[in-house]
């Protein structure tokens, strides 16, 4: 493999992803319900200070503002004819302040969900959503994407879709789904089914793992849990900044950099790879996790107990994959049909 | 187990053991089932308000406990809440001509910049299924839209969904504009989305932060309940 990431995962024992997108537009003056994705375009230069936000705090990789572009979600604001030029734009800019950086880093091309239901629960069919995904891809790619990124996906066969594009587009890529019900994705999905998932598809991530969710504790319980499953792929953690709050007029995330410092230190020794945040991650968050990555000795696997005395409790008792999650109401027992 | 396929006639049940059926039949998702069994119930001479409250409404209740309580996923809770459906489409016109009660009504909608409608449209078809009438505005609403929905619908309930870090502050331009017209406190506003939280519904001005669609059910009553009481102390 001879793309920018396998290449520094051969070098380096950890490396430092990315923080928030939508939460630093904020502070730079995005309104709420706007297409971030717009900016490419129309304010190239906060985008440029977003990327710039990350590399110059210390990430090795980061994520373009991509991640509701494909044509699903940008039919809302009437710009589903524009899901090349979008994504395009996105890796060009990402593309530029990489290779301004004076060191390797990775332009991570964001994917994000359809927002749809797949069938044959929902509408969108797996050749649709496949079709939305290479489209998207083939934007970032053109841009000079070094990798594709999809990510807070919670179906398994959007997750699937995202991965058959990826091939059709010829482009390595790493995945990370959302586990934010009860420790599992929306969908139901723990952390352990994610790691069976992964090893059915035929073109392979780079690296795969979890992002956003609820707080940092769930994540690295989540993360955990992958480990056990015996996955032999790099792992990413991307963790929120705790949880969002609102002040003043706009939205804060309660985490402070201390707590994000301790969790990426926490993330690395629970087996993830790559680290870095998801939403309310500032360049402050990622100043703090760099400079712990590297000052701070590689910890044993912390124990459950050990994670949420650092970081806070979890938001359920278990994420299902211990067996011993609650029980469902009594049944009469029946005929299934089908 | 496979052995135990034994098929179970409905029309043989008595209504205790149907009622309990439903209830699992529900719980699977099974909607000709349901269909069957709501038509049983109706022939027997049940009214349709009897079958919604004691049949569906109890079925679906236990569903949004499992549902809340990290059992029963998306996937299991959209397949219910289709069966669900396939027995209210019956029950509905005949509800109407017999003017049964109603619970309360809601709008509902995703904010502006929002495609979101997986919990949104799962609040809503619970909601439903607890016997409320929901008008659902669907995706990427304005404020204008809640306004105008409000206006015509007359609604007990506002509910509004946002599932990005992007759009969630839009909840607050809506009840903002809300106070403005003085118009707020005519209104229980429930907010919902998976990056929100209880404190974050309070200090944006929501009556309440609702984590599923099953305590958005359990809240919605809890708050029609005591609206209803203070009109009737008002009176």
């Amino acid at each position: 493999m001879t793309n920018a990431l396998s290449k520094l995962l051969e070098t380096r024992d950890w490396l430092l992803a990315d923080g928030a997108t939508g939460t630093n537009l904020f502070n730079m003056g995005l309104m709420s319900g706007d297409a971030p994705e717009m900016w490419n375009i129309d304010e190239t230069s906060k985008i440029t200070a977003l990327y710039k936000g990350a590399v110059d705090a210390g990430s090795d990789v980061f994520l373009t503002n991509s991640f509701g572009a494909n044509a699903s979600r940008l039919r809302l604001h009437g710009a589903e004819s524009r899901v090349h030029e979008l994504n395009k734009a996105a890796a060009e800019i990402a593309r530029d302040v990489a290779d301004a950086a004076g060191r390797p880093v990775v332009v991570a091309g964001s994917v994000g969900p359809t927002g749809e239901i797949m069938s044959p629960m929902g509408t969108l069919t797996h050749e649709r959503a496949v079709e939305m995904f290479h489209e998207q891809a083939e934007g970032l790619k053109a841009g000079g994407a070094d990798v594709l990124w999809v990510e807070t996906i919670s179906a398994a066969e959007e997750f699937k879709a995202a991965a058959e594009a990826f091939a059709l587009a010829d482009m390595p890529w790493c995945g990370t789904m959302s586990f934010d019900t009860a420790g599992r994705t929306m969908m139901g999905h723990t952390s352990a089914d994610m790691v069976k998932l992964v090893g059915k598809i035929t073109h392979q991530p780079l690296a795969f793992g979890a992002n956003c969710g609820v707080g940092a504790s769930d994540l690295l319980r989540t993360v955990l849990g992958m480990a056990a499953a015996g996955s032999t792929l790099p792992l990413i953690a991307k963790g929120n900044a705790g949880i969002p709050k609102y002040h003043d007029g706009h939205i804060h995330y309660d985490g402070t950099p201390e707590l994000m410092a301790d969790y990426a230190v926490l993330a690395r020794a629970c087996g993830a790879t790559i680290i870095g945040g998801c939403c309310g991650t500032t360049p402050e968050h990622l100043r703090a996790m760099r400079d712990a990555l590297e000052t701070r000795p590689v910890g044993d696997t912390p124990t459950l107990e050990q994670i949420t005395e650092a970081l806070g409790g979890f938001s359920s008792e278990s994420d299902g994959t211990d067996g011993a999650g609650p029980a469902a109401a009594p049944r009469r027992g029946r005929r299934r049909k089908a | 187990m496979s052995d135990e396929e034994d098929d179970i006639i409905l029309s043989e049940l008595s209504d205790e053991d149907l009622v309990a059926q439903m209830f699992d039949d529900l719980y699977d998702g099974l909607k000709e089932e349901i269909e069957e069994a709501v038509n049983i119930l109706i022939e027997r001479g049940w009214e349709p308000y009897r079958v919604l409250t004691e049949a569906l409404v109890g079925g679906m209740t236990i569903v949004g406990h499992d549902f809340r309580d990290g059992i029963l996923f998306v996937p299991e809770v959209l397949l219910a809440a289709n069966a669900m459906k396939g027995g209210m489409a019956i029950l509905k016109p005949l509800l109407i001509a017999t003017g049964a009660p109603r619970v309360g009504k809601m709008v509902i909608g995703t904010v502006k910049g929002d495609i979101h409608d997986i919990g949104k449209n799962l609040v809503s078809m619970m909601m439903e299924g607890a016997g409320f009438e929901v008008v659902d505005l669907g995706i990427n609403n304005a404020v204008e839209n809640y306004l105008e929905a409000i206006e015509t619908e007359e609604p007990d309930i506002l509910g509004m969904s946002a599932l990005l870090t992007t759009t969630m502050p839009y909840m607050k331009v809506v009840i903002d504009t809300m106070v403005e017209k003085g118009i707020r406190d005519d209104y229980i506003v429930l907010v919902g989305g998976a990056p929100l939280n209880e404190e974050f519904g309070k200090a944006i001005g929501a009556d309440a932060y609702c984590r599923d669609a099953a305590v958005a059910v359990e809240t919605a009553k809890t708050f029609v309940a005591r609206k209803h009481n203070q009109g009737a102390g008002a009176a």
